[in-house]
């Protein structure tokens, strides 16, 4: 059973008001091409954003150096077919698909696309089971993170999935993730900023899933 | 850090952080915004409800903090995570720095731990030659300055872009700009930097679910996510008070926290770690996760009946964003390493009383804190009776203890008043305030007029003007407090003339003393139980009210009192039952109309006395009255803002006093109005004395008296 249209709206109304870009989508496939469309049209060099064009001391710049050119997207729990479709797309612009690795990257991703498991609508968020390392990594040191969240997934508060909640806290050990918005701080002058060290953008896809 | 040995060295660091012009603009803009997004994040709530749940669900924790920590300990360490008990913060820091040399720990990443902080975790860290790093924005920041944070949530609310852009540079050797879109990006870089080479992160916990072993944490920047990830050992220190029994025990605190904070729905992250995870580069690819519970006084503290209540704080810092005193001089002079009202309590608790002494008597006794507290503590309430603890430990002043004796004595204290008005001639000048103070006081407290003692006190008066009312309505006794006897006795004139014309007989009982809140807020709390006791017996006739004209007397008369005396004394709760403010009375009870009164439509602003709006929760009745009574009300922008007054807070603290009265000024300047209307004679001391200085341009009167001046 999927939300009712109220909580829906709520889930993207509280989601928007974070910051967080909000669409819908038919398929994977669609949800695919959005998120490499949305790799192409990103600057060309996402170092723009993640602050390798500031003055930055030598041990800053060197992690700069790290950073192999080219886009990236790590789609690190993607099952096998969506992966060869995401491979698919992302080759013919020109952009990299990994699935591990993301201590290597720790400079900086472009896109971390995975799946989220629940929706809150109370707040917008997404509950996501954060338990693999590497899918933790990807929705922290990307760029961009984009998480499909399947319609059915969303419920009006985390009070209506306890059970869900406690059945990831005790699979254990497990690391599971309330995420809303992008990674924010207003510490300096209270002013506020997006991704101070985790994605700077958050696109949510709600996926049509009948 | 608070660090000022005396009274005396205290007020003159108070003095610099007023003069800190930055500092007090950041404050300004804070607190005026503050409000407005609390009130946002609400809106769809009942905040009340959800309040009295978090109280509810951490009394129930603190009530059996062993049995959670046992429960959770087994848990946790059944999924391989180590578990620790630390008595006191050496201890926490001894596990730590232990669990750092056996694992060959070179760097160390932290996210932000007010429980770190409380055992200055740091310097024992970097003792043993470990690089310690905060992540947290505010957090690096201050630690790059040695600094401690000046708000719970925002550390580095006291800086501005121009300090940290200089602080960057020299941290980067490079030049940077002081735009803070840039800035946060060099911390973003620099800080990446630190996570790719850390051995260990220690983070703290909101919340240590004892049912599943698994912790909660809140982050806005996601810093704790990666201090949880990419080190091979990960350890968690948390006070035991973070304890909690399920997962809805949590959720409930998850909704309220962020939204009295900072006005957020929820922070942008918010972690639950359930056992030792994956770590690719730590041996066997798990982690070595521990978590430290910091005992430090907390359990003694769970078995106290008054201040078991502190350990429900939830460490939102919401009590600072609403307290006057903070939002003028800031964390640093508002907090040793807790700031705001909690912050005067704890530091008592877990830093002794040497740190505490002068800060404890930093309080306004606002109650602003108390009302906007994510978990009900009677904050005001409790930082008093640790004044007085300190007190009884180390000896009373002489200037407290003659005022605890000479109030416990009436005539002897109405004598002393009747001295003073002879005394005071040659101070006056003839007219109603004091003109030369003695030179001593002139320099800090000239910035407002204090007012003469009135020729003759309002009991040598009242047989004269006493309404003889035949079958009255309502039987009332006047509860007058000192200042109005002594200095005000036309606002009681006023009420009487007002009250008289509406069908109400007056008594005014002899035997009436001060209320005795002064020494309550001098820490005097055994001299304020015998006040307390005559009073109750001075007012035991057969009266269907107690009416008081004094907002802060109602307040003490009717919530302290049958504190003082123990909830079970009757006699007590009587009276307090009785006990009901002046504009409350005619509104509510009497449901005056506005045939009695000239309508003028004057243009008037009010100050809402903290006893009266919080203390009483009387609000609407005073502006209702005043529209009643034929004026126009013009609101003042944050009218339930304390106007400086607190009693003998303006006497100790007068550059505080001085700067939070100037504010208030300004805003009632604003409405235009030819009136500032309150109900209460201190505010009205603190009030009429400034605009006489200030040269404002409005009269300053209490609501009877204006009502009084429209009584047809």
């Amino acid at each position: 059973m999927g939300p009712t249209p109220e909580v829906l709206e709520k889930f993207r109304k509280k989601a928007e008001l974070v910051s967080a870009i909000v669409s819908e989508v038919d398929s994977m496939a669609q949800a695919i091409a959005y998120t490499v469309d949305l790799c192409t049209q990103k600057e060309a060099c996402q170092l723009l954003m993640s602050g390798c064009e500031e003055s930055l001391s030598d041990r800053g710049h060197d992690l700069c150096e790290l950073k192999q050119w080219g886009k990236v997207i790590a789609a690190p729990a993607l099952n096998d077919a969506d992966m060869a479709e995401l491979v698919k797309q992302a080759a013919s612009r020109g952009i990299s698909v990994i699935k591990e690795g993301m201590r290597k990257n720790l400079a900086g991703i472009d896109i971390g696309f995975t799946m989220a498991d629940y929706g809150i609508g109370e707040t917008g968020s997404l509950v996501i089971d954060s338990s693999s390392e590497e899918l933790r990594l990807a929705t922290m040191i990307s760029e961009i993170h984009v998480a499909v969240i399947p319609k059915s997934r969303i419920r009006a508060t985390a009070e209506d999935m306890y059970d869900e909640i406690k059945g990831f806290q005790s699979r254990k050990p497990n690391y599971l993730a309330f995420v809303t918005g992008a990674s924010r701080t207003a510490d300096i002058e209270r002013v506020l900023a997006l991704g101070v060290h985790g994605p700077l953008e958050l696109h949510i896809l709600i996926l049509e899933d009948k | 850090m608070q660090t000022a040995k005396t009274l005396s060295d205290y007020n003159k660091e108070l003095r610099e952080a007023l003069d800190n012009t930055f500092l007090r603009g950041a404050m300004e803009k804070f607190a005026t915004a503050y409000p407005v997004g609390r009130a946002n994040a609400f809106r769809e709530y009942d905040v009340t409800a959800l309040i009295d749940e978090v109280a509810k669900v951490k009394d129930a924790g603190i009530s059996r903090l062993n049995d959670l920590y046992a429960e959770f300990k087994a848990k946790a360490e059944a999924n391989g995570v180590k578990v620790h008990w630390a008595k006191d913060g050496d201890e926490a820091n001894e596990i730590v720095a232990r669990i750092a040399k056996e694992n060959s720990c070179k760097m160390i990443v932290k996210s932000k731990s007010m429980t770190a902080e409380e055992t200055l975790l740091n310097h024992r860290l970097e003792k043993d030659g470990l690089e310690v790093v905060e992540t947290d924005l505010g957090e690096w920041i201050i630690q790059l300055r040695s600094e401690g944070p000046s708000h719970m949530v925002m550390p580095a609310i006291h800086l501005s872009r121009y300090q940290v852009a200089e602080l960057f540079s020299q941290v980067t050797r490079q030049d940077q700009s002081s735009d803070i879109q840039r800035l946060v990006k060099v911390a973003r870089r620099e800080l990446r930097a630190k996570y790719a080479q850390a051995d260990m992160g220690v983070s703290g916990a909101n919340f240590a679910i004892a049912e599943t072993g698994t912790i909660g944490l809140m982050t806005n920047e996601g810093n704790a996510r990666l201090v949880t990830t990419l080190p091979r050992v990960h350890v968690a220190i948390a006070g035991i008070d973070k304890l909690c029994g399920t997962l809805e025990d949590a959720l409930k605190i998850l909704r309220v926290v962020p939204k009295n904070a900072t006005g957020q729905a929820i922070t942008s992250y918010v972690t639950w770690i359930s056992g030792a995870n994956e770590c690719q580069t730590a041996p066997g690819g798990k982690k070595e996760m521990h978590i430290i519970f910091l005992d430090n006084g907390r359990s003694e503290m769970a078995k106290d009946p008054l201040f078991a209540q502190v350990l429900r704080c939830v460490r939102c810092g919401a009590c600072a964003n609403v307290c006057p005193v903070y939002r003028m001089v800031g964390g640093h002079q508002m907090g040793h390493i807790y700031i705001g009202a909690i912050g005067l309590i704890l530091t008592y608790f877990f830093h002794g009383k040497d740190k505490a002494r002068n800060l404890v008597q930093n309080c306004i006794n606002c109650e602003a804190c108390k009302h906007i507290c994510a978990a009900g503590i009677d904050l005001p309430r409790l930082i008093k009776e640790i004044h007085s603890r300190i007190l009884d430990e180390e000896g009373h002043p002489l200037p407290s203890l003659l005022l605890g004796k000479l109030m416990k004595n009436r005539k002897l204290f109405h004598t002393f008043l009747r001295t003073a008005k002879m005394a005071q001639r040659p101070l006056t000048g003839g007219t109603q305030y004091i003109r030369h103070l003695p030179h001593i006081f002139s320099k800090d407290h000239g910035f407002k007029a204090l007012p003469a003692i009135a020729a003759k006190p309002f009991r040598d008066r009242f047989e004269a003007i006493k309404p003889r009312v035949s079958a009255p309505k309502y039987r009332i006794a006047l509860f007058s407090g000192c200042v109005q006897d002594f200095v005000y006795p036309e606002q009681l004139e006023a009420a009487v003339k007002v009250l008289g014309a509406h069908g109400v007989e007056i008594d005014f009982p002899m035997d009436q003393s001060c209320c005795g809140l002064p020494l309550q807020m001098m820490g005097e709390k055994k001299a304020s139980i015998d006040v307390a006791k005559q009073n109750i017996e001075a007012m035991a006739g057969n009266y269907d009210y107690i009416i008081t004209l004094c907002a802060s007397c109602a307040s003490h008369l009717k919530h302290n009192y049958p504190f003082l005396l123990g909830e079970n004394d009757a006699a007590a709760k009587a009276f307090a039952d009785k006990v009901i403010p002046f504009s409350a009375f005619m509104t509510d009870v009497l449901g005056v109309t506005d045939e009695k009164f000239t309508q003028t439509h004057q243009r008037a602003t009010m100050h809402a006395p903290c006893h009266l709006c919080r203390g009483m929760g009387v609000v609407e009745q005073p502006r209702k009255l005043l529209a009643l009574g034929g004026y126009e009300y013009a609101q003042a922008e944050q009218e339930q803002v304390c106007c400086g007054f607190g009693g003998t807070y303006s006497a100790k603290f007068p550059g505080v006093s001085e700067q939070i009265l100037k504010n208030k000024l300004a805003d009632a300047a604003r409405t235009a109005a030819e009136v500032l209307v309150t109900e209460c004679p201190g505010c009205i001391m603190q009030l009429r004395g400034g605009a006489e200085v200030n040269k404002s341009g409005f009269a300053v009167r209490h609501i009877a008296e204006v009502l009084a001046d429209h009584l047809k």
